[in-house]
């Protein structure tokens, strides 16, 4: 039975269209997904229908629940209906939750806002909810403080306040897409289990179509404000009607062309590192404590070899990265790059640092705002004892822009010209202008949509052919790192767990660890006929 | 948390001892001889090394600086160049006016200034939040004694309902000390209350904007009831470290406050001895007030941990 | 242009350009006394009216201007000229010993009020303007150095900091090229705000005697002398009262102006 009845949405925020006319329907008891790329549009249906919407916002069209039209429903109701038969989980656990209030004091508040049981009874529910998502009370008082949990027992707690009064429709906004991927395979099966024990509706929003592919009943695609494709899942991934729709189901799955594996002399040698932070000192007068980050690590990349490091937060591969970059000095062992250390005399060995180069996450951050193209990509100049200048300068940025598809009149733009993707492919040619002997891929794709994605690491793929290059490519989501290395390093915990060539691994991972990590990412399944489909059919 | 406590206690003593040194020093540069001054210029070289050996001149300047701080642990504060009389006891007779107007102002200004950046901020880019941030604009920009000398015009000289100034005593009953106070109170209170408004409200537009407020409207609260459950107390934070900021200057106002309204407090005292190279009176007072100030932030830091449990398990 | 930074700049202009003026010309002299032409209400002859000793307000705020422009300018100047080095020292060194000794410095600083260096080095070396700098200056100094380090740490975690200590440039370098541009902003809007706090602070100590000494007008000064004729003439401390006020208001509206036209989400502080 239909629960959920959207129609005909269309929504502006300050005048600029947002939803073009989205139609769909939840059935009780299902799952519903709404997939698509950033600005799409699929997080604002979600807003739209439990009626949190920023300001400045016009809609028209309806939103059909339990016979009202959630749009015209005046605010005192709409808060009735929120927490009670409409519940909501947000994307990002670390901030969902209010830091000075117990976990306890936030699950009772769902129940006691509405009035639906006396205090002491509310206080019960909350036990056995907290318990019903994962959380038994042993373990996990009600007095427990946000800042006491991991993100994924976070996750959990805003999960918890949303079905404490069993609401018949559960909103999900990427639920998972802040957890490391084991969290994620966890958190997807609560919701699975809620789902089917409940009878109630989930309305799945995720830009991961891997995620949804296992879990929902029903798939509707956004792009650009619209659905563009909606049916059963297995259907509309099988058929694909939509050319949208399978350029996001391509670029999932997209496979790199890597080339042939070369490797010579050694280039990059990590021997026994380990390294240290201070705690917080735990007592007044005592030496502060140490937390080793990275273990006793032993590595080594030899020259052409493309090298992935994967696992999950907080396993000690960022320390490890800025180790050997040179950022940080090492509490134990020797990092070598061509022979000479990386760090020498309690300084950055400099001769070496100009020899490697790291293209960041987050294309919007790694840029200083206030400079142009040209000036940011030649900063590694300054690693040169003799740095080009006038014409060859200029043909250096042309050709380092014209490397990475872009333009040599783009030297002249500001940064907040160009689109995540393209920014990515600048930081890239800011990587590539010293010709560098290594360069360090820290998460550098993690932050793009998927079609952008697999754009740049095409772009990756090419220039590792084009120029021979030698890199390491650091990322938390194993699917990634093989389509673009020949060597895959697995960390956890401050060491390194499996060290073996890509495709051995993915063939048969040896540690157990490995193959938590394998199980746990969600697959697309393989629909081989649509693949060797070359046109579409409408 | 016990571990907090001792860790703010320390750095309270610390700032207590270099705050100390720092007055002592800036004393002992001071230009010329207080016995002598004292004696006038027409005294006998004898009498004046008499008064050095009584006012413990003639020791070593560590000596003294020792004998100054335990003495003020102790409650002896030494003996006033010019009166010669205990300095603790005119300290303390005046701090009973300074402090009582400086608390009575904090408590105004909160008063004041917690419904005022509460009602603006829920009604953020509306008429009334418009009113209360053109209101605050112009309350900084008030000086207070200028404010205090509006409000003697006003309210003692036209309308008669305060005196124009003195204190009474608090033996001649609370609430005659009390109704002395208020004027001063009120023309110190107002200009600080405008500058925590505005703290309140931006501090709570803040929070506003946090992913736990949205988590709390899906629970089903409307937008005030998250607002106050939710809001307040994490907008408390930036408030408190604005409060004990406040502290000092409401302090350091109320000397410049009694001078408008002729008060008996530690203003008068420290402007005398000012005029009369007191130094041992105003060196005294100096401390007491830093001393003031580093305790009250010390308390700040108390209720830092008592609003952020982020705080309690951190040592 | 938004209407507070039209407005605030407009009135800021006003004041400095009558201070700047007054050193070539004022209405009448600020230092002949006429006690015949004492306490008079504003008239054509006087726009402002006269004080106690029948000198021109008008020309007394004009002159009295310089002095407090002057005292808080210079009193900006050295918590800026201190402050923001100290700050993006602390910040470059997160943790480190530099960063320690220089924030706990800071905490010190803000237990002395102002008024209360004020008082201490008027009792050791008498009254007189430099005290009332030097007293404002140093308490600006903990004022700018927090908010440099702030903004300096979240920029230091930013990526493009990284990007350029992987360039190889030293800290000091970051610092200076790529850390003090992006909080100029902030330093900007802060540095009104100090600004027309000193404002007030001058006028404070001017008028408990702690600041310019006589003849030199100063806002204060004026206030205080008005004091006592109050019930007899509002208007001598009417004027220059409301003329603090209007100042102090230009500053701030200017400082919101450049705030809201620079970038809103600035933090600044003001205490």
């Amino acid at each position: 039975m239909t629960l959920l009845s959207i129609e005909n949405l269309t929504l502006a925020i300050h005048g600029t269209p947002i939803l073009k006319g989205i139609s769909l329907d939840i059935p009780e008891g299902e799952i519903t997904a709404l997939t698509g790329e950033s600005g799409s549009g699929k997080s604002m249906t979600a807003l739209a229908t439990i009626g949190l919407l920023p300001k400045g916002e016009t809609t028209t069209g309806t939103i059909t629940f339990d016979g009202a039209n959630l749009l015209f429903l005046p605010e005192s109701q709409m808060c009735d209906l929120r927490g009670r038969e409409i519940g909501m989980v947000f994307q990002e656990p670390m901030t969902a939750l209010n830091p000075v209030q117990t976990i306890g004091a936030q699950v009772m508040e769902t129940i006691l806002i509405h009035k639906a049981m006396p205090p002491d009874k509310a206080e019960e529910r909350a036990r056995e909810v907290l318990a019903r998502v994962g959380l038994p009370p042993d373990r996990f008082p009600l007095s427990r403080y946000p800042h006491e949990l991991s993100g994924g027992q976070r996750q959990r707690v805003v999960i918890a306040m949303a079905i404490a009064l069993r609401p018949r429709l559960l909103i999900a906004d990427e639920p998972t897409t802040a957890l490391d991927v084991t969290t994620q395979a966890q958190i997807l099966d609560l919701l699975k289990r809620l789902v089917k024990e409940d009878g109630m509706a989930l309305m799945m929003i995720t830009h991961d179509l891997a995620v949804v592919s296992d879990m929902a009943d029903t798939l509707n695609v956004m792009r650009h404000g619209e659905i563009v494709e909606a049916g059963p899942t297995v259907e509309v991934l099988r058929e694909m009607r939509h050319p949208y729709t399978r350029a996001l189901f391509e670029a999932s799955r997209h496979q790199a062309d890597l080339g042939d594996a070369k490797a010579d002399a050694p280039l990059l040698s990590v021997q026994n590192v380990s390294r240290d932070y201070p705690l917080p000192r735990s007592s007044l007068f005592g030496t502060r404590p140490q937390f080793r980050a990275v273990k006793n690590v032993n590595f080594e990349i030899r020259r052409g070899e493309r090298v992935g490091l994967v696992g999950e937060s907080g396993c000690g591969k960022s320390t490890l990265t800025r180790a050997i970059l040179g950022l940080e000095p090492v509490q134990a062992g020797q990092i070598t790059l061509d022979g000479d250390p990386v760090w020498q005399d309690s300084h950055p060995n400099l001769t070496v640092r100009r020899k490697m180069q790291v293209v960041f996450q987050d294309p919007y951050g790694s840029f200083n705002p206030r400079h142009r193209v040209s000036r940011l990509i030649t900063e590694p100049f300054h690693l040169l004892p003799d740095p080009p200048r006038g014409a060859a300068r200029d043909a250096a940025i042309a050709e380092a822009l014209t490397a990475v598809g872009l333009k040599p009149e783009d030297a002249e733009r500001h940064i907040h010209a160009f689109s995540g993707g393209q920014r990515q492919r600048i930081a890239i040619a800011r990587a590539l202008i010293i010709k560098p002997e290594l360069i360090v891929f820290d998460e550098a794709v993690s932050a793009l949509d998927v079609r952008v994605r697999a754009q740049i690491l095409d772009l990756m793929a090419n220039l590792s052919s084009a120029y021979g290059l030698t890199y390491l490519f650091i990322s938390h989501d194993l699917s990634v790192v093989r389509s673009i290395t020949d060597r895959v390093m697995v960390m956890r915990a401050g060491e390194i767990v499996e060290d073996r060539p890509t495709a051995d691994i993915f063939a048969s991972p040896d540690h157990p660890y490995t193959r938590e990590l394998m199980n746990a990412a969600p697959q697309l399944p393989d629909f081989p006929e649509v693949q060797d489909a070359p046109h579409l059919t409408f | 948390m016990l571990g907090y406590i001792l860790k703010r206690l320390i750095s309270l003593a610390i700032s207590l001892i270099v705050a100390s040194v720092v007055i002592f020093v800036v004393v002992e540069i001071a230009p010329g001889d207080p016995a002598s001054f004292m004696l006038g210029i027409n005294a006998q070289p004898d009498t004046v090394a008499a008064l050095r050996t009584e006012l413990g001149l003639d020791q070593s300047k560590l000596d003294r600086y020792l004998s100054w701080v335990s003495g003020m642990l102790t409650g002896d504060f030494g003996t006033s160049y010019t009166y010669r009389t205990p300095v603790s006891q005119m300290i303390a007779d005046r701090m009973w006016v300074s402090l009582p107007l400086a608390l009575y102002a904090l408590t105004l200004s909160t008063l004041i200034a917690f419904p005022a950046g509460i009602f603006a901020a829920a009604r953020r880019g509306g008429a009334g939040d418009l009113a209360v941030t053109g209101a605050t604009q112009l309350g900084v920009a008030i000086p207070n004694f200028w404010f205090a000398m509006m409000l003697v015009l006003i309210f003692a000289i036209n309308l008669r309902w305060f005196s124009a100034g003195g204190f009474p005593g608090w033996d001649k009953g609370f609430w005659g000390g009390m109704k002395a106070l208020t004027l001063p109170a009120i023309a110190l209170a107002l200009p600080q209350a405008a500058i925590l408004t505005r703290v309140m409200r931006s501090s709570l537009l803040d929070i506003l904007g946090e992913d736990f407020m949205r988590t709390a409207r899906a629970k089903g609260l409307s937008s005030r009831q998250a607002l106050w459950r939710h809001g307040l107390r994490n907008a408390l934070i930036p408030v408190l470290t604005i409060i004990g900021l406040q502290f000092a200057f409401l302090l350091a106002g109320a000397i410049i406050i009694e001078q408008v309204f002729f008060l008996p407090g530690l203003g008068r005292l420290i402007f005398q001895a000012i005029t009369q190279r007191d130094l041992i009176v105003v060196e005294s007072v100096v401390m007491l007030l830093v001393f003031a100030v580093i305790v009250v932030n010390f308390l700040v830091d108390l209720a830092y941990a008592a609003v952020d449990p982020r705080l309690r398990t951190r040592t | 242009m938004s209407r507070n930074l039209i407005l605030g700049g407009l009135l800021t202009s006003v004041f400095v350009i009558a201070a700047l003026l007054s050193f070539v010309w004022t209405p009448d002299s600020v230092e002949a006394m006429n006690i015949a032409n004492r306490l008079k209400a504003p008239s054509a002859d006087n726009l402002l009216g006269t004080d106690h000793f029948g000198r021109d307000i008008l020309s007394m705020l004009m002159v009295g201007a310089r002095t407090s422009i002057a005292v808080a300018l210079v009193a900006v100047g050295i918590g800026m000229g201190l402050g923001v080095p100290l700050g993006l020292a602390a910040a470059a060194r997160r943790g480190g010993m530099l960063d320690e000794v220089i924030m706990r410095m800071n905490d010190l600083i803000f237990a002395f009020p102002s008024l209360v260096i004020a008082i201490l080095i008027t009792a050791v070396f008498g009254p007189s303007a430099t005290n009332a700098i030097i007293a404002i200056g140093i308490f600006n100094i903990p004022v700018f150095a927090r908010i440099t380090r702030g903004a300096a740490l979240s920029l230091w975690k930013r990526e493009f900091i990284m990007a350029a200590q992987v360039a190889g440039k030293t800290r000091t370098r970051i610092s200076v090229e790529h850390i003090l541009p992006n909080v100029a902003n902030l330093l900007i809007v802060q540095g009104t705000i100090q600004f027309s706090l000193g404002i007030l602070a001058e006028a404070g100590l001017s008028y408990v005697g702690l600041g310019a000494q006589p003849p030199i007008p100063s806002w204060g000064r004026m206030l205080a002398d008005a004091q006592t004729m109050v019930s007899l003439a509002p208007h001598v401390a009417l004027i220059p009262g409301l003329t603090i006020v209007a100042m102090v208001l230009g500053l701030n509206l200017l400082g919101d102006g450049l705030r809201d036209a620079l970038d809103p989400r600035l933090k600044v502080v003001r205490a």
